[in-house]
Order: structure tokens, then C-alpha cells, then sequence
């Protein structure tokens, strides 16, 4: 299988925070918004080199989604931000009525998503927002996989029209993926080609599905790593012609099973190529407090989740 | 710009498309709507400066933005008449296909329309965000906004009051159509507001009242008002008493029509009341 390796462990979120500055010096029509949050999400370069285009709301997610809203009503692209769970649950009509009906180009940028929020415990750790935002119609979904992706997409996502959701997260993870790389939304990564089954992961699961594969190589069995870093609009494609030749697929995420990733491919499976799948994701559970690897052990969310996963699917077929 | 005559047989006429519109399809909001008849007609035709035609960025003219979406009819029938549509297409008004929903919305292309409101609370946030883009555009226009009384009871419009006037947004000028009236009932009942201008004062706006909000000349006079308190660090917030239904005399002093159709007799009675000025649509 294809080997990667890890640059050096970094937080997704610090990866927004990069894009940001970048997207400070080169493109004048960013603004981007906090709920009090701003050290969490890492743009203080940003709002350090212009401070005239930074909107601090307080702690008044609604009024900053409607504020974001707003701003694009003269050419501004604003990138809002704050914690999943406060960029979504607690801001739904806001974002449904003002946003994604209204047709804004609202970047809704959110970090701490997911149990690796740790500590803070379950009022945090939202594990519904991508099933939330994929809901919305024309509402596109990114949930990149370490700090240059999420580098990347944060750039990516100001070039296209329209309101999306970027998801990222606290913990260092590895950051394996190439540094100042391309991000093409709707896109998915092959990151390594196999023939007896197909994971394909999101966000921090994928370097998870790396390693489970590379053990999985051990014992004879060849997986193919996919990274689906957007959820909306899925690559179809890309799922489907894997499967074809697999027979078989994992899905991996940080997010119930209920409305994540795993169900937007069971719906392309059943409808094109019906397929044996597991889901590696959380069982409709909140999480707790814990450290990021203790909660991601016990809520079945890492390597050896996914490689039970595939031993499980590989009898299926 | 138009004489008050001319101005005052727009009232009328938009007063009858409100109710020709809300009865053909048995439904919608006439109360409000013709509650704010003098409030819309006197921005769109006196007070705002507008460009020709409409683009959704609106960078060198004045913006409107309504909260309270459910006044939909009068909305609709304002921005007929000064041109963004064809008055004919307040035939269509909540039927299948139509660009007019129930509720305003950009997602048909309604030139005049810049957000969806219908869910209350959210304008004055996005009127807010309009205009700190102003702002940094350097385009000294005005945002206006409307917001129904009742709808204050929406937490997220006092995250966005405190927020105007912590930031300065003195290029804003929020309307309260303070009716007293909510669909359950008088406001004072289902939910007390208690005094909206001392609460907005003490949020840090700058607050003036218009005493009757059915009078075009005061509504005019205080609006122009408003305008010359802009750019002075503080957001504007204009407290407008008005009748909700006011035109029809059994519409007026009740709640009763905040959402519902007159009958054929009804509709007839009330036309009688606001006779034909520059033509029916």
C-alpha cells in the first residue's frame, strides 16, 4: 500500500487558523466573525493584519449568522466561526432561514467538532452537525483530514459560491497529507489503492483507516483508503468504482451513524450498487468527558474499530 | 419625487392590492400589512435613495430589510409599484410557481428582495451585517429595517441590539411597528414589551417616536429625522405606533386580522372603503 507519513502532529483547527492568514493577504473581501472564541480557532494573525475586517459577536452565535448573512450583501465573504456544536445545533433556523434559503456565501467554519474535543464533555462534543448541514439544500459539507487540508479547504472554500460548512477539530493529530496541496471540493482522494475492501473515511478517521489498513496489509488483506473529505456533494463516482471492484466497504467517521457519512454512501450503494457495509461511527450516543484517545477507544472511533470493521464486512460479501 | 396627494392614492391603492392579493388566496397577514401601508410607501417613493433596476449587492443606494416577513403583501405590492416587478405579478401571490411565497424569499429571484424573513427575529442581524458592509465598502447609504413589535419577543434580536450599539452602526435605521398586537392577542398580554423605546435607549441606541404611524406626513417627517441622527455612533431605532388592518374599519383595534382572509362581502366593504386610485393589478 502507499506509505505516508506524518509531518508532525498538528490540530485541524490551527490549519484553519493558517488559511485564514493566508486568505487575510490575498483576498480583500474575507471577513471573518467569532462568538468569543477567537483563541480556540486560531485566527489571530488574522485579525492581528486586519483588524477591520474581524466582526467579534460576543457570545451571540445567532446574531453572528445573521451578521455573516448580511455581509455578503455587498460583495464580503464571511467566515464564521466558533465551536460545531454552537455553529450548528444551537443556530439551526438561523442558518436554514439566512443563509441556505437566502442562497448567502457564508462560510461556516467550525472547530471542536466530534468526541477529540475531549474533556469539555458531551454539551461540546456535537456528533449530529454534518447530518444537520448536510440537510440543507445547496449547503455544501467539508470535513478535511488534518492541518493542510484544512489548510487547503479553508482557501478553497472563499473561491466558491455559496454557503458551506467546514468541520475541524482540537486534538494534534498526524499531518500526513502534502503541504500547500490543491483542494478541490466534491473531490475525493484515493490515498491508497487495494482490491479486497474499501474504507472510506472523513475527517480524523482517515489517518485512523491508514494505519488499520497498513495492519490489515499485514494479515493478506488489501484495503483501499479513500478520503472523503466532502460529504456534500459526495463523489459518487469515486465510491462506486471502488466498490465495484472491492465488493465491499467501511465507512469511518467522528459522528453518529444517524445522518453522517456512512449513510450519505448507503444511500449511493443502495440506489446504484447495492453493497455489504459497516459503519465505524458513534452508536446514537453522547459522548463524554475523557481524553481525545480514551473516547475515541471507547466509542470504537480508531484503527482497531476500523479493522474489526473490515474483518466483519470482508464475511459479508 | 412625488407630491403627498400622489403619495397618499399609492396608501390607498396598496391598501386594496393587500387585500385583493390576501383574498384571492384565502390567505396570509392583511393586518400588519396594511398597518404599515404608510411606512413602506413613504421609503420606497420619498425617503430611501435608490438605484434603477436591482442587484443583489446594492453598493450606492439605500437597503430595506423586513423582519417581520409575514407583511409580505404590502412588501409585495411596494416594490410593484416602484418598479421591480410587474404589478400583474401580485395575481400570483402564494400560488404554485410564483415567485411571491407567503413569506418574502431571494430563492425565486424576486428582484426587491435581499433575505428571506418569515422565521422572526433574524433581520435586524442581517440589516446589521448589510451595514457594516457599507462600511467597508466606504458607501455612506442607509440600512433600513422593520420589525414587527411582537417579534421582539425573539431573543436573538436583543443579541444583535447590543451588538449594534457596542459597534457603532449608526448607518441602521430600525423600525418597531409597535401595534400592540400579536397573533394570540394584544402583545401586552401574551408577552409584555414593556416601554421597546426606553429599552433600546438603554441598549444604546438613539430612539424617536412616530406618534401615528398611519400618517403619512409624520411617518415622512420622522423618518427624515431618523436620517439626520445617522453617523453620530449610535444605530437608530424609530418606535412607530400604528393600527394594525387601519384603512378597514372592522380590520382595526383587534388582533383578529393579523393572519386571516376577508370574505367575498368583507372584501367588498373593504374595497369600498379604499376606492380605486392608479388602477388595480
Amino acid at each position: 500500500m502507499t506509505k505516508y507519513t506524518d509531518q508532525g502532529k498538528q490540530d485541524t483547527r490551527s490549519g484553519y487558523g493558517a488559511g485564514m492568514t493566508e486568505l487575510g493577504r490575498t483576498n480583500p473581501n474575507v471577513v471573518a466573525l467569532c462568538a468569543d472564541l477567537v483563541g480556540s480557532l486560531k485566527i489571530e494573525t488574522f485579525i492581528k493584519e486586519s483588524p477591520e475586517r474581524f466582526f467579534q459577536t460576543g457570545i451571540a452565535e445567532a446574531n453572528m449568522m445573521g451578521i455573516a448573512a448580511g455581509l455578503t450583501i455587498g460583495g464580503k465573504i464571511p467566515f464564521a466561526s466558533t465551536f460545531a456544536n454552537f455553529a450548528t445545533g444551537r443556530v439551526y433556523d438561523q442558518i436554514r432561514q439566512s443563509i441556505a434559503y437566502s442562497d448567502k456565501n457564508v462560510k461556516i467554519c467550525a472547530s471542536h467538532a466530534g468526541l477529540t474535543l475531549g474533556e469539555d464533555g458531551a454539551t461540546h462534543q456535537i456528533l449530529e452537525d454534518i447530518g444537520l448541514m448536510k440537510m440543507l439544500p445547496g449547503m455544501t459539507v467539508i470535513n478535511p483530514c488534518d492541518f493542510n487540508q484544512t489548510k487547503a479547504a479553508t482557501i478553497a472554500i472563499a473561491e466558491h459560491h455559496g454557503p458551506v460548512y467546514l468541520r475541524f477539530g482540537r486534538p494534534k493529530v498526524a499531518n500526513f497529507t502534502p503541504v500547500d496541496q490543491t483542494f478541490e471540493i466534491g473531490k475525493a482522494l484515493m490515498l491508497s489503492e487495494g482490491t479486497d475492501v474499501t474504507i472510506l473515511a472523513t475527517g480524523h478517521l482517515v489517518w485512523q483507516a491508514l494505519l488499520a489498513a497498513e495492519s490489515l496489509e499485514n494479515q493478506g488483506i488489501s484495503a483501499e483508503v479513500i478520503n472523503i473529505h466532502t460529504i456534500k456533494p459526495l463523489d459518487d463516482k469515486a465510491i462506486l468504482d471502488s466498490v465495484k471492484k472491492t465488493g465491499c466497504v467501511v465507512t469511518a467517521e467522528e459522528h453518529n451513524y444517524l445522518g453522517g457519512l456512512g449513510e450519505s454512501v448507503a444511500r449511493v450503494l443502495a440506489t446504484h450498487h447495492p453493497t455489504p457495509q459497516e459503519f465505524v461511527a458513534t452508536q446514537d450516543t453522547f459522548g463524554e468527558s475523557g481524553t481525545p484517545e480514551q473516547l475515541m477507544e471507547k466509542y470504537g472511533l480508531n484503527n482497531k474499530a476500523i479493522e474489526a470493521a473490515v474483518l466483519k464486512v470482508l464475511k459479508r460479501k | 419625487m412625488p407630491n403627498t396627494q400622489e403619495l397618499q392614492d399609492l396608501v390607498v391603492q396598496v391598501r386594496r392590492d393587500i387585500l385583493r392579493m390576501v383574498h384571492k388566496v384565502n390567505s396570509g397577514h392583511p393586518g400588519g400589512s396594511l398597518g404599515c401601508t404608510e411606512f413602506l410607501v413613504a421609503l420606497y417613493n420619498e425617503v430611501m435613495d435608490l438605484k434603477d433596476g436591482f442587484d443583489m449587492d446594492g453598493i450606492g443606494e439605500d437597503l430595506f430589510f423586513l423582519s417581520n416577513g409575514h407583511i409580505s403583501p404590502v412588501f409585495y405590492s411596494v416594490l410593484a409599484r416602484r418598479g421591480y416587478f410587474p404589478i400583474e405579478e401580485l395575481n400570483t401571490f402564494r400560488l404554485i410557481d410564483s415567485r411571491l411565497q407567503g413569506h418574502p424569499t431571494t430563492h425565486e429571484g424576486l428582484p426587491g428582495v435581499r433575505v428571506a424573513s418569515g422565521s422572526l427575529g433574524q433581520g435586524m442581524s442581517v440589516a446589521i451585517g448589510a451595514a457594516l458592509a457599507k462600511k467597508l465598502n466606504g458607501d455612506d447609504h442607509l440600512v433600513f429595517s422593520l420589525h414587527g413589535d411582537g417579534e421582539l419577543q425573539e431573543g436573538q434580536n436583543w443579541e444583535a441590539i447590543m451588538y449594534a450599539a457596542g459597534n457603532k452602526v449608526d448607518n441602521l435605521i430600525a423600525t418597531v411597528d409597535r401595534n400592540g398586537q400579536q397573533i394570540d392577542g394584544a402583545t401586552k398580554d401574551v408577552l409584555p414589551l414593556g416601554d421597546v423605546g426606553e429599552k433600546f435607549k438603554v441598549f444604546g441606541w438613539d430612539v424617536l417616536e412616530i406618534e401615528n404611524g398611519n400618517d403619512l406626513e409624520q411617518v415622512i417627517a420622522g423618518l427624515n429625522e431618523a436620517k439626520s441622527r445617522t453617523g453620530k455612533g449610535k444605530p437608530v431605532c424609530i418606535v412607530m405606533k400604528t393600527e394594525m388592518g387601519n384603512g378597514v374599519d372592522f380590520m382595526m383595534h383587534t388582533h383578529a386580522w393579523h393572519g386571516k382572509a376577508p370574505s367575498d362581502e368583507q372584501l367588498a366593504t373593504a374595497l369600498e372603503q379604499n376606492p380605486e386610485t392608479l388602477g388595480d393589478y
